[in-house]
């Protein structure tokens, strides 16, 4: 693997930069000064693409079926450890401090705090019924849970360990995203089939945009200037431009072979850059690679059974993706846009994070 | 949320309760658009089913509906809309035709109905019904699909002929194509007995042997009334060879005491045992398990097929009035007929409406009392334009015509 990576990133690099050195003969470039900037270059590229081996991630997987956490070393990528949570984990977070994880136990109707030093629970967050998913404020004091059952979103304060209050939204919530800048908050609700669009300062609902049957993930650009919205029944990704607060591109899926009825988008996971973009596509068992500019999809990556969740590790240069039903993990390489493992965890992983 | 007066009937209609948590911001809102949908069914004798284990419900149907209109309501709160269900139903042996002009007399236009082949038929004829739309989610007979199709009815539950599809794909996939089919003794039951002979020569499964089911067992309560049913069950089946029995009992008067009874170790399905059907209890795929704890929750049990089938349609109608925007009857059913409308059911799929006879495409739930055990269409079964159409009466095989 690394030496593959080596050969086609250099490749890549070039042609996306459109350098004309890259593709001269050596001898005529041989130069001290650009031995020096190349080997720099190449230093930089391995530094960027090994960079998970050398300085690994950890992985935290939430297993709906199991109750647990299978904990993924990412140097080796093994699992190494399962950590008995509460019932029906599925949402799971990293605290601002990466020294704790969130985790929605769905069925439990409560938030667990697992300690990431002891690995064990140490407290419990209200979190009204059902809380299936959620999103952390960017000063990591809030919380917002969206509470499939109660046709609610509940914010919790994290400091005090309370509800501070409960927004009503549409029909099964589900989809949480929160804007860079934390002033707007994104639910989709999943029967009523809109992403609300939610001031976090004055805690109301200011926008609904009607997007595709059951909306699933509500996914901000770094940017702050769009948000995705995934639509499991309706086989689209809305995206969505924040200040005209309508929907600039809807994106399709097709899979050779593959029914369309099995094309389900959930999981959405973009580049920092907004350069690509990554959609789970469910039962169709494929990660559709998309240019974030040109909305164009490149490619599909097929990956475990029933694709879920995305996450990428902390610096981006892998994706991690829980295959509900073949009950594993791929790992897709960001760079070269290509599974490169898959990694067996607990029964039906549904959430996945990433810890640097 | 609602504005005024209507705010307080509705409140009254679906409790305080929604009411109450109901934020009165909203930028979409028009403000006071109250879209009305009919409710119509009969009184019916209830035939008792075998097993004392599940009694029919009352309320089979209506609380789907209700449910719908829950589910509309909390999405309406977003678009400025609210939605009412005017219920009328007629007593046993009542004129269902004076409730159906009760609620044409108040303006609705869009019914949902529960009501049986020859009453909904003779609904549908009534000169006030020519400019309505109706939901049918009480009745599966083919005919309504077929040479009786009319143009102002939509069928929400899937037809007997999708349901013999359905199950007979999964023999197929399973490899148990020869089928010994037991009918009972009423026209529902020929009919569903047809539709698998139908599916075994659509999918090339084989019925090894009909026979007709004639045993009325006297006293199989009373003590020891078992040794008679299983001895008459054993004698019934022997001699034939075949992989599964395929039983037509939609009264359930016999099926249930098929499985375990049988000559040879097979297994049963059908009306009774392995059971093709729209919703069944075991289901918890797709979000299912959300829509099965809103109504456990409600309706204080559990919902059937044809609640599940009230609530479609229901559905239906809020997400063609959210998609267009209207409170407009006309425009509403036209969006649902459009290749615009989908719905989603937790069923994992797209529904939307065949034009060609008003049937609502969807895949069949095939379960036992305790257990999901497929979902058709089968991989693997491939359709020009739709997989979902491989159930049922295709368009090249229909004998509607609908003008």
């Amino acid at each position: 693997m690394p030496n593959e990576l080596i050969v086609s990133a250099p490749l890549r690099h070039s042609r996306e930069s459109g350098n004309p050195a890259a593709d001269r003969p050596k001898r005529r470039l041989w130069t001290p000064a650009f031995a020096a900037v190349t080997i720099t270059f190449l230093i930089g590229l391995a530094s960027l693409f090994l960079s998970p081996i050398a300085a690994a991630d950890t992985i935290y997987v939430s297993n709906e079926k199991d109750n647990t956490i299978t904990v993924v070393d990412g140097a080796k990528l093994e699992p190494v450890k399962t950590i008995p949570v509460g019932q029906r984990p599925r949402g799971i977070l990293l605290s601002k401090d990466a020294k704790s994880l969130y985790i929605c136990a769905s069925d439990s109707d409560h938030i667990e705090v697992l300690d990431l030093a002891s690995d064990k629970i140490v407290r419990t967050l209200p979190s009204g019924t059902d809380p299936e998913f959620f999103a952390l404020d960017p000063s990591g004091k809030l919380l917002y849970v969206a509470n499939e059952d109660d046709n609610l979103v509940t914010i919790v304060d994290l400091t005090r360990g309370a509800v501070l209050t409960e927004i009503p939204v549409g029909v099964e919530p589900e989809g949480m995203g929160v804007s860079p800048d934390g002033k707007f908050l994104v639910n989709t609700s999943e029967t009523t089939n809109m992403a609300h669009v939610i001031d976090t300062a004055e805690r109301k609902v200011v926008a609904n945009i009607l997007v595709d049957s059951r909306p699933r993930r509500a996914e901000w650009t770094a940017d702050g200037a769009q948000f995705w919205v995934s639509a499991e029944v309706g086989g689209t990704v809305s995206v969505i431009d924040v200040k005209k607060r309508q929907i600039v591109k809807r994106i399709t899926f097709a899979v050779p072979g593959v029914p369309t009825e099995a094309i389900q988008p959930v999981g959405i996971a973009i580049t920092k850059d907004r350069k690509l973009a990554f959609v789970a596509l469910g039962p169709a068992n494929r990660v559709a690679v998309i240019d974030a500019q040109s909305y164009e999809v490149l490619r599909y990556l097929l990956v475990g059974q029933r694709v879920w969740s995305l996450a990428f590790s902390p610096d981006q240069s892998r994706l991690y993706t829980t295959n509900g039903v073949s009950n594993d993990i791929s790992v897709i390489d960001v760079g070269a846009q290509k599974v490169v493992k898959s990694i067996p965890v607990g029964q039906s992983p549904w959430g996945v994070v990433s810890r640097p | 949320m609602i504005t005024g007066n209507r705010r307080f009937s509705f409140s009254l209609l679906l409790g305080v309760l929604i009411a109450a948590i109901v934020a009165p911001v909203n930028d979409l809102r028009a403000g006071g658009q109250t879209i009305e949908i009919g409710w119509l069914s009969q009184a019916i004798k209830r035939i008792l089913p075998l097993t004392y284990l599940d009694q029919p419900p009352d309320d089979e149907g209506l609380q789907g509906a209700r449910l719908g209109i829950a589910d509309n309501n909390t999405t309406g709160q977003f678009t400025g809309q609210s939605f009412e269900l005017v219920e009328s139903i007629a007593s046993e042996g009542g004129d269902v035709a004076g409730a159906f002009r009760n609620l044409a007399a108040k303006g609705v236009r869009l019914v949902v109905t529960d009501l049986d082949a020859p009453k909904l038929l003779s609904i549908a004829a009534l000169p006030g019904a020519a400019h309505l739309t109706i939901f049918d989610s009480g009745a599966a007979d083919d005919r309504l699909r077929d040479m009786d199709c009319r143009a102002n009815i939509l069928h929400l539950l899937p037809s007997q002929a999708m349901l013999a599809d359905a199950l007979v794909q999964y023999l197929v996939v399973k490899r148990w194509p020869n089928i010994l089919l037991v009918v009972g003794h009423s026209d529902g039951d020929r009919e569903f007995a047809a539709d698998v002979r139908h599916a075994a020569l659509k999918f090339q499964a084989h019925i090894a042997e009909e026979k007709p089911w004639t045993f009325i067992p006297g006293a199989r309560r009373t003590d020891t009334g078992h040794f008679a049913i299983q001895a008459e069950v054993a004698r019934f089946t022997q001699g034939i060879s075949y992989d599964v029995l395929v039983v037509a009992d939609e009264e359930d008067e016999f099926g249930d005491d098929l499985s375990y009874r049988t000559f040879d170790p097979r297994p049963v399905a059908g009306t009774q045992g392995l059971v093709p059907s729209a919703w069944a209890r075991p289901h918890e795929q797709w979000g299912a398990t959300q829509l099965q704890d809103r109504f456990l929750r409600r309706a204080k049990r559990w919902m059937n097929d044809r609640d599940y089938a009230a609530w479609m349609a229901v559905r239906a109608i809020g997400e063609a009035a959210s998609h267009t925007q209207s409170t407009d009857p006309a425009i509403i059913s036209a969006f649902i007929r459009s290749d615009r409308f989908e719905l989603a059911a937790y069923k994992g799929a797209r529904l939307s409406f065949r034009p060609w006879d008003g049937q609502l495409r969807q895949p069949v739930l095939l379960a036992d009392s305790r257990s999901l055990v497929s979902v058709s269409p089968q991989p693997g079964f491939l359709h020009q334009f739709s997989e979902l159409d491989t159930l049922g009466i295709d368009k090249p095989e229909t004998k509607c015509r609908m003008n």
